[in-house]
């Protein structure tokens, strides 16, 4: 028999014993010694009350206060810890219906009887402080405390975005949101919401039968502080964005301004728009609604998700690339015959004088002289066939942006669209199609999908000759040392920097031409500051041309690049040019000069909205 | 002995049948009152955890019943094709099993969820105790533990795979078996040296331990020797060695840390001076030289496994019983809970169903892995305090039965029972009371589950069978 190691037994024993021993001396200590985890009565709970931290606050360029916080607080319940209450006067002191409240409560109990939850939303400290005397009659309700949206100038809807309460999608993402939490939703609010938001506490409390809290448990021992949000400061700047949507009342369209030598966006307007504050609160939902269903839709914004065709503001840009090209020269003259003839196909033109060189060309905007300038670079005998060509002239457009998103931090921006040779081989056959087909690219029409931002980044693209930084809408978190890494992004576009230069001129001739010279956007002329601009007229199948005008002043070390779109607004000149020209005075100067006032008037009068729903 | 062997029940040691009888329906008592709250009120109520056990309960009743009809010959002969039979099931749920809780080690038939891994311990104590019966094998001898370390940690290897570490760790407890059977006493020193070196690793910086490590030999060495001269002719070597590689490292282009700098002298000093005592036959110093090497070895390789091959939550749940990390609200969350709801509990308890912190919201898993909490805080320290004198009870019954078989194979198996169970109540408890890391095993006889309470009693009462009849075969 195997008893050689019968005396081990002794020591498993042994060490069954000891197991046993320590358990039970832990469990003396845990349960009998150590009082700090007993409960002191019964039915005391612990209640586990998340802190939540104040979202950061949000400056504008010059360190005004755009967006901050006021108090708001939210009636919470513990449906386990109910006892039979006073419903009628509950209701009364919240002001609210008594069928909701028990709706409420309803489905309180249903999502859990353990786990808090929100039952009446956003009370205002009036009626908190009534509410607060009176709680301790309704044992299993508490209070807490929340942070909302406070808008200190009601702007910028569209950049700052909104934030809301996180849908089941969310908090299955991102396992930090626990129901009735809020989330950015979308804007600033949205893309910077880890920075943001911050970082949630808990408290422990111990909360006896008369739902009194009875203080902090373990004298807060377990308890996490919350870490308040950072606060942005943002590229824009108030006041230009102020007035920019005042000019863009009662007009639909965007206005996309960029400071090219950092890609900050200076004002950023969609229009319609709508006031921030219509998003925060209790009235949140009602106003969302009504906004969503406004058919000229507010909510949409246009500087980020509209596509246009960018029309002659693209001049400029195939100028350029016929330059880098070698097919062009600045002092090329082309004669324009009332447009553009080829093969029985014309593309008509104004009528101006003849021939132009490239400078006089971008001022007066010359259709013939653009395709000529077109045709030259897609038929150059560098390329075997229309698809290489077409995809180099292709690759120029990108490398300025286009077809992409291109702001770092604005969410739900649009690509755009800028055709593929795959595309005209789908309509035309592989062998159907050659410059001549799709020649409207040359003045900008045909099938291009330009956004807002993308056009007034080719601006800043040209008033930098030759690179953009990323546009984007913060420039620092605070408490980040970071921020020059993470928000300037260069990038250079194919087209060399002496190529800018007759560019350029003919933008600022187009400006500031002598009188009857030909110049597209005298409007925008303004004294003591050289600004270079390029109109444009899109036609579309929804009526009237669109007016659109790029622009960057000054011409030396510009500091502002501008884009302005006014849907159905007619010639670039009409309002999209005057627009720019005010937004870039009142940007560079502070206030419209006395001689310009007129042009302000107008466009704040103008109702185009309006005036077309009359017809 | 034809009515010796009709008695079966008369040979049954009823004793260990009412401790077992004490915890199921203790267990199921508990899991009621974790379940409980003011819509839930029907302890029958089958749709609730605690009816459930009940079906469960009454199956294993029966699995209990056919377990003692069944002749005990039966599981000496059939040990070994069940083993095998138990290792293709354990591959087939790698295959088709279903994955709960982030584990692959589900069978699922119709409503039924079976996990083989429960049952395959008590296979493997069967093959066990088979194998190491035969009274030719020494457990002194290196050659003859191939086979027995092989069939605990074969069945081991492939519930890691699942990945379940819990069921995985409950096969080193084995080793106790091995120990009683004769597995000489060093081994298991060694192993205890191994356990205490692997925890303090992952609390201390590994140059300070790699450091002291070679003071110690140096210290140890400094008392051995009677010749000193050899002694500093050993420091020496190493301290040359050691300034040689650090002025190579100096010069580097990508300079090496004091660490590895460390490890690269002990290993050039260590190799030199291994020649020369070969020279010299200096045994002990070999002995030493092994010895630091290996623990220095085994250091970098926890550090290394610890920090590229356990999961996060693993890693986590280790460093919280180490005290090295605590966050309530992170990994230390579960323990921290479950100290606070035990805690409550004080002396007498807040009564059966009046606990508050038990209850779903707080403690998680709270009627399987957790279930302690709820005894702890509705009983208090009495609860506690009984529930772990009434598994030590059973437990120090299953050693005297086991020392009283007459057969090898009773024994072993015997001891087998004794180890598996002792593991299980030992982290699990271990674990509610912040004493060993969260594993997520259960607590046998008490916690909510038809595989772990039916592999149990399988367990228990194939020992039980074997007992009644341990005079038979004389």
């Amino acid at each position: 028999m195997n008893n050689l190691y019968e005396n081990r037994k002794f020591a498993i024993s042994l060490t069954l014993i000891l197991i046993a021993l320590i358990f039970i001396i832990k469990l003396f200590y845990l349960q009998i010694l150590n009082t700090s985890y007993r409960l002191s009565a019964e039915n005391n709970v612990i209640r586990y009350v998340p802190q939540f931290p104040a979202r950061g606050l949000i400056f504008d360029r010059n360190g005004k206060l755009v967006v901050h916080n006021e108090a708001a607080y939210d009636l919470m319940v513990i449906p386990s810890q109910l006892e039979v209450f006073d419903t009628t006067g509950l209701c009364e002191i919240l002001m609210t219906e008594k069928e909701e409240f028990i709706e409420n409560l309803k489905a309180a109990r249903a999502y859990s009887p353990y786990i808090p939850s929100s039952i009446i939303k956003q009370i205002n400290p009036k009626t908190y402080a009534k509410l607060q005397e009176k709680l301790y009659r309704f044992p299993g309700f508490y209070v807490h405390t929340r942070t909302l949206r406070k808008y200190s100038q009601d702007i910028a809807a569209h950049l700052l975005g909104y934030v809301g309460e996180v849908t089941e999608k969310e908090i299955a993402k991102d396992d930090y949101y626990k129901m009735g939490d809020y989330i950015g939703k979308s804007g600033i609010e949205k893309s910077y919401e880890t920075d943001l938001r911050g970082q949630k506490g808990v408290k422990m409390y111990l909360v006896d039968v008369h739902n009194r809290i009875k203080g902090s448990y373990q004298n807060g021992r377990h308890d996490k502080d919350p870490v308040v949000g950072s606060n942005l400061t943002a590229t824009f700047d108030a006041d230009l964005q102020a007035y920019g949507e005042k000019l863009m009342q009662n007009k639909i369209g965007s206005i996309v301004a960029i400071e090219p030598s950092t890609g900050e966006i200076l004002s950023l307007v969609s229009a319609p728009g709508y006031k921030p504050s219509l998003l925060v609160g209790r009235v949140r939902s009602k106003n969302y609604l009504a906004l969503a269903r406004d058919t000229l839709k507010p909510l949409f914004n246009r500087a980020l998700m509209a596509s246009y065709p960018p029309g002659s503001t693209f001049k400029t840009l195939n100028g350029l690339i016929g330059l880098q090209e070698k097919t062009l020269y600045p002092s090329m003259t082309y004669s324009c015959t009332m447009g553009y003839h080829a093969r029985g196909l014309t593309v008509g033109c104004h009528d101006h004088r003849s021939p132009l060189n490239l400078p006089s060309a971008v001022q007066i905007s010359c259709n013939a002289y653009f395709c000529n300038v077109f045709r030259n670079i897609l038929d150059s005998g560098k390329y075997t066939d229309i698809h290489e060509s077409f995809d180099a002239w292709r690759n120029y457009l990108l490398s300025f942006g286009f077809g992409q998103k291109i702001s770092l931090d604005l969410p739900n921006e649009l690509k755009g669209f800028i055709p593929k040779t795959s595309y005209y081989d789908r309509y035309y056959g592989k062998k159907g199609w050659s410059s001549l087909t799709i020649i409207s690219l040359a003045i900008g029409q045909g099938e291009l999908g330009i956004t807002p931002i993308q056009l007034a980044n080719m601006t800043a693209a040209i008033a930098n000759r030759g690179h953009y930084f990323s546009p984007h809408i913060i420039k620092a978190v605070a408490g980040r040392d970071d921020n020059k890494e993470r928000f300037m992004k260069r990038h250079n576009t194919m087209i060399d920097s002496i190529h800018f230069a007759p560019v350029i001129q003919g933008m600022e001739l187009a400006v500031n031409g002598a009188p009857g010279s030909g110049s597209t956007a005298r409007i925008a002329k303004i004294d003591s500051i050289i600004v270079c601009g390029k109109t444009g007229t899109a036609q579309n199948p929804h009526g009237k041309d669109h007016s659109i005008f790029i622009a960057f002043a000054p011409k030396d070390n510009p500091e502002i690049a501008i884009a302005v779109f006014v849907e159905n607004g007619g010639f670039g000149s009409t309002f999209a040019a005057p627009i720019a020209s005010l937004m870039i005075e009142k940007y560079l100067k502070g206030n419209i000069k006395k001689n310009r006032k007129w042009i302000e008037d107008r466009m704040l009068n103008t109702d185009l909205i309006h005036g077309e729903q009359k017809k | 002995m034809v009515s010796r062997r009709n008695s079966v029940f008369a040979n049954l040691d009823w004793m260990v049948i009412f401790l077992y009888f004490v915890l199921i329906s203790w267990g199921v008592i508990n899991i009621f009152s974790a379940e409980f709250n003011e819509t839930t009120q029907n302890f029958f109520d089958f749709s609730l955890r605690s009816g459930k056990q009940m079906i469960w309960i009454a199956a294993a009743l029966v699995l209990a019943m056919l377990i003692l009809i069944i002749d005990s010959r039966f599981y000496i002969y059939f040990a070994n094709p069940l083993y095998i039979l138990m290792v293709l099931a354990l591959l087939a749920v790698l295959v088709v099993g279903v994955e709960i809780n982030g584990s692959k080690s589900w069978f699922v038939i119709g409503p039924v969820r079976i996990q083989p891994s429960e049952f395959a311990k008590v296979v493997t104590s069967l093959a066990l105790a088979k194998y190491l019966s035969n009274p030719n094998i020494k457990l002194s001898r290196v050659k003859d533990l191939v086979i027995p370390l092989a069939i605990i940690f074969l069945p081991a290897m492939i519930i890691l795979l699942q990945p379940d570490t819990g069921s995985t760790l409950v096969y080193f407890s084995l080793i106790l078996v091995l120990y009683r059977e004769g597995l000489p006493g060093v081994y298991v020193a060694i192993g205890l040296a191994l356990a205490v070196l692997f925890i303090v690793t992952l609390l201390f910086d590994k140059l300070i331990i790699v450091s002291s490590l070679i003071l110690l030999a140096f210290t140890i060495y400094f008392f051995l020797e009677r010749r000193k001269k050899n002694f500093f002719i050993g420091l020496g070597l190493f301290l040359v060695t050691g300034g040689l590689v650090l002025g190579i490292n100096q010069v580097l282009p990508e300079k090496f840390s004091i660490y590895y700098v460390l490890l690269i002298t002990l290993l050039i000093s260590g190799t030199i001076f291994l020649v020369l005592s070969l020279f010299h036959k200096l045994k002990y110093i070999i002995l030493l030289l092994i010895i630091l090497v290996g623990a220095v070895g085994f250091t970098y390789s926890v550090d290394y496994v610890f920090h590229n091959i356990l999961e996060d939550h693993q890693q986590k749940r280790i460093n919280v019983v180490l005290g090295i990390e605590s966050d309530p609200l992170g990994s230390g969350y579960n323990v921290n809970q479950s100290k606070i709801a035990i805690g409550s509990g004080g002396f007498s308890g807040k009564g059966y169903l009046r606990g508050t912190q038990t209850k779903f919201n707080f403690v998680p898993e709270q009627s399987t892995d957790f279930i302690f909490c709820t005894v702890g805080e509705e009983w208090g320290f009495l609860g506690t305090s009984g529930l772990i004198l009434v598994f030590a009870t059973l437990l120090l019954r299953l050693i005297i039965l086991a020392e009283r078989q007459k057969t090898a194979f009773n024994r072993i198996y015997g001891y087998a029972v004794f180890s598996i169970i002792l593991f299980h109540f030992t982290i699990n408890i271990g674990m509610t009371i912040g004493l060993v890391p969260v594993i997520g095993i259960p607590l046998p006889f008490i916690s909510y589950g038809g595989s772990s309470l039916w592999a149990f009693t399988i367990l228990l009462f194939i020992f039980l069978r074997l007992d009644a009849s341990r005079n038979e075969f004389l």
